[in-house]
């Protein structure tokens, strides 16, 4: 946007401004106008604006910012009746620049109200909030027409059946990428076709509940955190909890069951896909189908799967949990819902993780 | 002593030509539909330089409908409004240059403090440094009576001071025309009353243009020089005029019954 140029000149000791002083224009002199009021203490500053043909609220801030700066008397000169009732109304409105211990002061008030809680009370309503599902949950029979089922219906699509395309080719390009990785070092040890027992026990129980559980936090954990913050921002919650409709109840656990129901099925076609990925490579290599098939069931059995299965619903209802959390604890603002979506993908896979581990272990110790 | 109002707009606007009841805004013939909903049909009115003119009318009338045409958001479905001769839907940069528009919720950057919402425009549309803008923001916020909020987040005030805040960042380019959402809705009589004086003042401080919807009885008539009444069973425009004389003299039942708080 252009804008009428302003200038400014010093005249017989005067500070004379010409052009429009409007707050497009006034950039070109402020520095000038700063530097001219401070070389003057002690004397009285002669402002002329006759040759300014319109002040606005900007160019009426430059002027005040002078006489400020000046710290003595200031002569304002030529303005006319309307710019010069704008400069007196603004100097009236506008308060006296704060001291720089007052602006640290402010900053600092302003910083503390902008922190958010601290981490001993962020554990207490992770702890809080797992506390109130499980009641939620154990007295759920007494509250079951608080749910809907198409809300389940549309929760479990969202989470489930959209998810089957990303599942799939995700699945797929792991097995062949494991497989190709796998048959290089192996085949020097003429072991390659013992690839099929590798990534089958691996997906099984290992890769395929993780990476379904990681997809899980990335699609619907954060659009859980995301709804509900949006809910929350909103005040639907607070409007569920004064009808004395609690939220957990309607809201969290419709979602942690349709996690949970679709995790089994989302992980056997991560399983299944990542197999047939892996038997392209092999095939590509040489090994006839049967072949291979042959090595799978000579490794993985049933435990190895249903492990696999067991895995992803802990996973699954952790990762659900987690991302509702983060929804319902969500702050004010349109800030807080990203927040709370970051918070729930990274909280889902960390758990997912940390969880994964203790599997490792208990498996471990069991002889699993 | 100042000149105020019109004559005070006329001369000292910014805007090269303005002259006193000069038109700044023209709404010829238009109609706004959805589909095969009609919202208004031909609805034209002229709205001049310096006068506060408000948009009113029952729920669901096409208020906001209005002032979404007047400002650029939406193309009427058949019509023309222009904004100093400019046409808002061809010309629409031309015309955002001369307005400020405050939105019924206020429409702050959560994500900014208030003074950094202010600041925008200026870092933006100016070559001001960093200590001007900050000047200058500090003083609109002043101007709205928010001088001690300047670096709470949007989150942190209450709706009265979001809206006064909303109308300081409207403010911030001293545009000649500004135009306000509901400025009232949902605001405690006294911090409405203290909104509907802020306007006043602006008006007589800057000589803008206001055009403002609402339908908060109170404010009408403590703010409007002149008003437009839409009705939505009529589809339309039902009364234009100054409010005291349409409260008075209007023969039009929804008119009367809208001004004396009747039913129908």
């Amino acid at each position: 946007m252009s804008a009428a140029a302003v200038a400014m000149r010093v005249e017989d000791g005067r500070i004379v401004f010409s052009g429009p002083l409007e707050v497009k224009s006034i950039a070109a002199v402020w520095q000038k106008a700063m530097t001219a009021a401070r070389r003057q203490p002690g004397e009285a500053l002669n402002v002329d604006i006759s040759e300014c043909p319109h002040v606005d609220t900007a160019g009426a801030t430059l002027l005040l910012a002078m006489e400020r700066l000046h710290e003595s008397e200031v002569n304002l000169t030529g303005a006319d009746p309307k710019a010069a009732a704008l400069i007196e109304q603004m100097r009236h409105i506008i308060p006296p620049e704060l001291t720089h211990k007052q602006e640290v002061a402010a900053q600092r008030e302003a910083e503390a109200a902008q922190q958010g809680p601290d981490m001993l009370t962020l554990l207490q309503t992770r702890i809080a909030f797992f506390g109130e599902t499980m009641v939620a949950l154990i007295a759920l029979p007494a509250k079951l027409r608080f749910l809907r089922g198409s809300d389940f219906a549309h929760i479990a699509d969202n989470a489930g059946m959209q998810a089957v395309p990303l599942v799939l080719m995700l699945g797929f390009l792991i097995g062949m990428i494991l497989a190709f990785q796998s048959a290089i070092p192996m085949r020097q040890f003429g072991a390659d076709l013992y690839v099929a027992n590798l990534v089958a026990i691996s997906l099984f129980r290992e890769l395929g509940p993780l990476l379904v559980s990681v997809i899980l936090a990335g699609r619907t954990g954060s659009a859980f955190a995301a709804e509900l913050g949006t809910m929350k921002v909103n005040e639907e919650v607070a409007a569920l909890t004064t009808m004395g409709i609690d939220p957990e109840t309607m809201l969290v656990l419709p979602r942690i069951a349709a996690a949970v129901a679709v995790m089994p099925g989302l992980v056997i076609l991560m399983d299944v896909s990542g197999l047939i990925g892996m038997g392209v490579v092999l095939m590509i290599l040489g090994f006839p189908p049967s072949a291979i098939i042959a090595q799978i069931n000579s490794t993985a059995g049933p435990a190895d799967f249903i492990l696999g299965l067991v895995k992803g619903l802990v996973f699954a209802a952790a990762v659900a949990m987690i991302g509702c959390r983060a929804g319902l604890t969500a702050g004010n603002g349109p800030r807080a819902v990203g927040e709370a979506a970051t918070s729930a993908v990274v909280g889902g896979i960390v758990a997912t993780v940390l969880l994964d581990g203790l599997f490792a272990v208990m498996t471990y110790r069991l002889g699993l | 002593m100042a000149e105020t109002g019109l004559a005070a707009a006329a001369h000292n606007d910014g805007v090269p030509g303005s002259v006193p009841g000069e038109i700044v805004i023209r709404v010829d013939d238009v109609t706004q539909e959805f589909g095969s909903r009609t919202i208004f049909r031909n609805v034209s009115v002229d709205i001049h330089a310096g006068e506060v003119f408000v948009v009113l009318g029952g729920s669901g009338c096409g208020k906001s409908t209005l002032l979404k045409q007047m400002i650029g958001l939406l193309p009427p479905t058949q019509g023309r409004i222009s904004v100093y001769g400019h046409d808002v839907v061809e010309d629409t940069d031309a015309v955002r240059s001369k307005i400020g528009v405050m939105f019924q919720s206020g429409a702050l950057f959560g994500s900014m403090n208030l003074l950094e919402n202010i600041m925008l425009a200026l870092a933006v549309f100016t070559d001001l440094p960093l200590a001007a803008r900050t000047e200058i923001a500090r003083g609109k916020l002043a101007m709205v009576g928010l001088a001690d909020a300047a670096l709470r987040l949007p989150a942190e005030i209450s709706g009265g001071m979001a809206k006064r805040a909303a109308i300081a960042r409207a403010l911030v380019l001293d545009p000649p025309i500004l135009f306000l959402d509901e400025p009232s809705a949902g605001l405690d009589p006294i911090t409405s009353a203290g909104l509907d004086k802020l306007i006043l003042d602006l008006r007589d401080t800057l000589g803008a243009t206001f055009v403002v919807v609402t339908h908060e009885l109170q404010s009408i008539l403590a703010i409007s020089d002149r008003c437009i009444m839409l009705d939505r069973d009529a589809q339309g425009m039902i009364a234009l005029g100054k409010p005291k004389e349409l409260r008075a003299h209007s023969t039009e039942p929804v008119v009367r019954a809208f001004f004396n708080r009747e039913t129908l």
